[in-house]
């Protein structure tokens, strides 16, 4: 058996090593007809985060589940730390940690009966991991609630929890499926220090989620997938510049009348369209094929209805999102 | 909800120091410590992890209510069925020689002696409700799991999938084991001061093998159970088919045999009882009866604990048979030889009825 070598390797001892984290090739997966997973090439390295953004149903969950051994792939092929975790899912189970979409816990557990339990099916000694544990739940903002009942948590607080559990086996590998879905926004930040934290001290990270804005700050490479396929994959700097070019919307509030205001700002040049804002009629929303804010304003005043608000809609990045979200997928499950 | 949580501020503010301190020095040093004592004593030794799951599972079911639960109301009627036996007992005592030790007939009482009872006798009661041991323990096995989110957790642990599995059915069946356990001894200890008598090693022997017997069958319906729970998304509909599962095995079936075999070997009214389309109805009964593990099961009980017993086809047992056999005991080997057979067949549904478990386990979707 595979498994005789029982003790986890802490990932700060071990260097950057030389190949990659996390490999896929062609990886494909099927469930009859539907393609779940559409020839994905993948690569994370050490010390990484990679960001595996897409709206819900996309194949993430699939992805991942594959990258552990944990389902079959119908084609290509799949390298963790050099494992093939179809062939050898043990292996890589015992250098990855995962924490699932909505993870779950034994809910008339407590927290820390829930984390110990994960230790032990580790083959974490036991005084060993009593001590890793203790560093988690203070790590992770449960020392105090650690003894309680899972039941009686937040979902926020079993998100956290779900972090002490994928980090007491000190994985050189954590694949974090929808981290932050459930955590109020200040919640998000701490638990994206935290995964920061952990790629600075050499583990490689994958992040799956839905929600760009929260995750693009600590990511260092990111992947747009939709409906299976990857559609877009590197920096978001890269991306933000290949998005760049589109059309961009900027909302607009100057005193009226409305129609005034229109006509001055479609004698713009590239501006293409001025449309009320959906909800505040007195808001116009224009589409340009550039940044044309300066103009924009400098127009107003001449026409003699200084602008109140001028705004940019969304960050490059969400141009990327809203571009390759609307036009390929068709569920429309994100916003 | 999530506010409640993590508007708390005091750990909010100490984990961000935590996070503050470059993360990676803090666990280092710390596990390059400890490693080299934890090497000495506790690191080589590895255990499998089944052994792990079923070590985790065990916990949970002998502190769970329904452990407590079974294991009283099974203790009330086997205390009641044997105390309502011991009642009777003397007068059976008095007539007899021959016979088999008083012991034994508290839990397994002579048909004579059941008609004098107002509670059915322990060999009745407890082979009707044990099943329930096996659908308690098993029917949420893997369902729950799902429900509450814990299978990709668990999963993506370095084990084996079928640990999983393998980890619930023997930790369902330790406690199985050892709730009839509790409740032998219970019944036991009262026939014990009831009576005065002490069991003899025969006795000890003889209820033991039907403790060993009954597990295999309680397997059976752990088993079931199980597939039950991997087939079946909700814990509510697993638990509800699996006990439709059994009490029709327990209550329809000898009726639905009755009727199969007299359609497929019909008995000529005015036929005797031991003509030829009589004894081959009754054969077919017999037979068809058998496909019931339940029926397999009380044969084997009755050959076990009454050692007068000495086939286990009494049905086929001619008049003359009856009258020229000469009364005597069976030793325990002798009665084992009777029913081997039942036994086997049981042993070999409870290992198909896994096996399917184990399969349908094995090839599904982790995901819900």
């Amino acid at each position: 058996m595979a498994v005789a070598e029982a003790a986890p390797e802490p990932p700060v001892e071990k260097p950057v090593r030389s190949g990659n984290a996390i490999r896929a090739k062609g990886l494909t997966k099927k469930y009859g007809d539907f393609v779940a997973v559409d020839k994905l090439d993948l690569a994370v390295d050490h010390g990484e985060i990679y960001g595996l953004l897409g709206p819900n149903g996309a194949g993430k969950t699939t992805t991942i589940l594959m990258l552990l051994g944990l389902t079959e792939p119908s084609g290509g092929t799949a390298r963790v730390l050099d494992y093939d975790p179809a062939l050898n899912p043990t292996s890589v189970k015992r250098h990855v940690g995962y924490m699932p979409d909505n993870v779950g816990f034994y809910s008339g557990m407590t927290g820390r009966q829930n984390v110990r339990y994960t230790a032990r099916l580790n083959r974490i000694p036991k005084g060993e991991a009593e001590d890793r544990i203790d560093a988690l739940l203070k790590r992770v903002g449960l020392a105090d609630a650690g003894d309680n009942r899972v039941e009686t948590y937040s979902r926020g607080m079993r998100q956290r929890l779900g972090l002490a559990d994928v980090l007491v086996k000190e994985p050189s590998i954590i694949i974090l499926d929808e981290p932050t879905t459930a955590i109020d926004p200040a919640g998000v930040e701490e638990v994206l220090e935290l995964v920061r934290s952990l790629a600075d001290a050499g583990a490689a990270v994958l992040l799956a989620s839905h929600l760009l804005h929260q995750v693009q700050q600590i990511c260092d490479r990111v992947g747009i997938f939709v409906a299976g396929k990857l559609v877009a994959s590197g920096t978001t700097d890269k991306l933000a510049a290949q998005a760049g070019s589109g059309p961009i919307e900027i909302e607009v509030v100057a005193s009226p009348p409305l129609d005034a205001v229109r006509e001055a700002v479609l004698n713009v040049s590239g501006v293409t369209k001025a449309v009320s804002d959906i909800r505040d009629k007195n808001m116009l929303v224009v589409t340009a094929n550039r940044d044309v804010r300066a103009e924009l304003a400098r127009a107003l005043v001449e026409a003699g209805h200084p602008p109140y608000h001028l705004r940019r809609r969304g960050d490059e990045l969400d141009e990327v999102y809203r571009r390759y979200f609307s036009t390929h997928d068709s569920a429309g499950s994100v916003a | 909800m999530t506010g409640q949580a993590d508007s708390l501020p005091a750990p909010r503010r100490r984990k961000r120091k935590n996070i503050r301190v470059p993360g990676p020095d803090a666990p280092a040093p710390k596990t390059s410590g400890r490693s080299a004592t934890a090497k000495l004593d506790a690191e080589p030794r590895f255990r499998a992890g089944w052994r792990i799951i079923a070590a985790k599972e065990f916990a949970d079911h002998i502190s769970s209510w329904r452990f407590l639960g079974l294991t009283i109301v099974l203790a009330l009627v086997g205390a009641a069925a044997v105390y309502a036996t011991g009642g009777v007992i003397k007068s059976f005592a008095e007539q007899a020689s021959g016979t088999q030790s008083l012991f034994l007939i508290l839990f397994a009482p002579p048909a004579s002696l059941q008609t004098l009872n107002q509670v059915p006798a322990f060999t009745v009661l407890i082979p009707f409700l044990i099943p329930l041991l096996g659908i308690a323990f098993g029917f949420d096995a893997i369902n729950g799991e799902r429900s509450e989110g814990t299978l990709p957790r668990l999963l993506a642990q370095p084990i084996y999938r079928d640990d999983v599995i393998n980890g619930k059915f023997v930790a369902g069946l330790a406690t199985i084991g050892l709730v009839l356990a509790v409740v032998m001894c219970f019944v036991g200890a009262i026939g014990v001061i009831q009576l005065g008598i002490l069991p003899s090693a025969e006795d000890v022997m003889r209820l033991v093998v039907w403790w060993i017997l009954s597990l295999l069958y309680i397997g059976l319906w752990l088993a079931f159970a199980l597939l039950c729970s991997v087939v079946v998304r909700r814990a509510a509909t697993s638990a509800i088919i699996a006990l439709s599962v059994w009490l029709i095995l327990s209550l329809f079936f000898t009726l639905v045999v009755g009727i199969v075999a007299g359609i497929m070997s019909p008995v000529a009214p005015d036929s005797g009882a031991s003509s030829p389309d009589t004894v081959a109805n009754t054969a077919l009964v017999q037979n068809l009866s058998r496909l019931s593990p339940n029926q397999l099961f009380n044969e084997a009980t009755g050959a076990i604990l009454n050692p007068t017993i000495r086939t286990s086809s009494p049905a086929l047992v001619t008049p003359t048979q009856a009258d020229q056999a000469i009364a005597s005991l069976l030793p325990l080997d002798q009665s084992l030889l009777v029913i081997w057979p039942q036994f086997v067949a049981i042993i070999a549904m409870t290992m198909v009825t896994f096996g399917a478990a184990y399969v349908a386990f094995m090839k599904q979707e982790v995901r819900a």
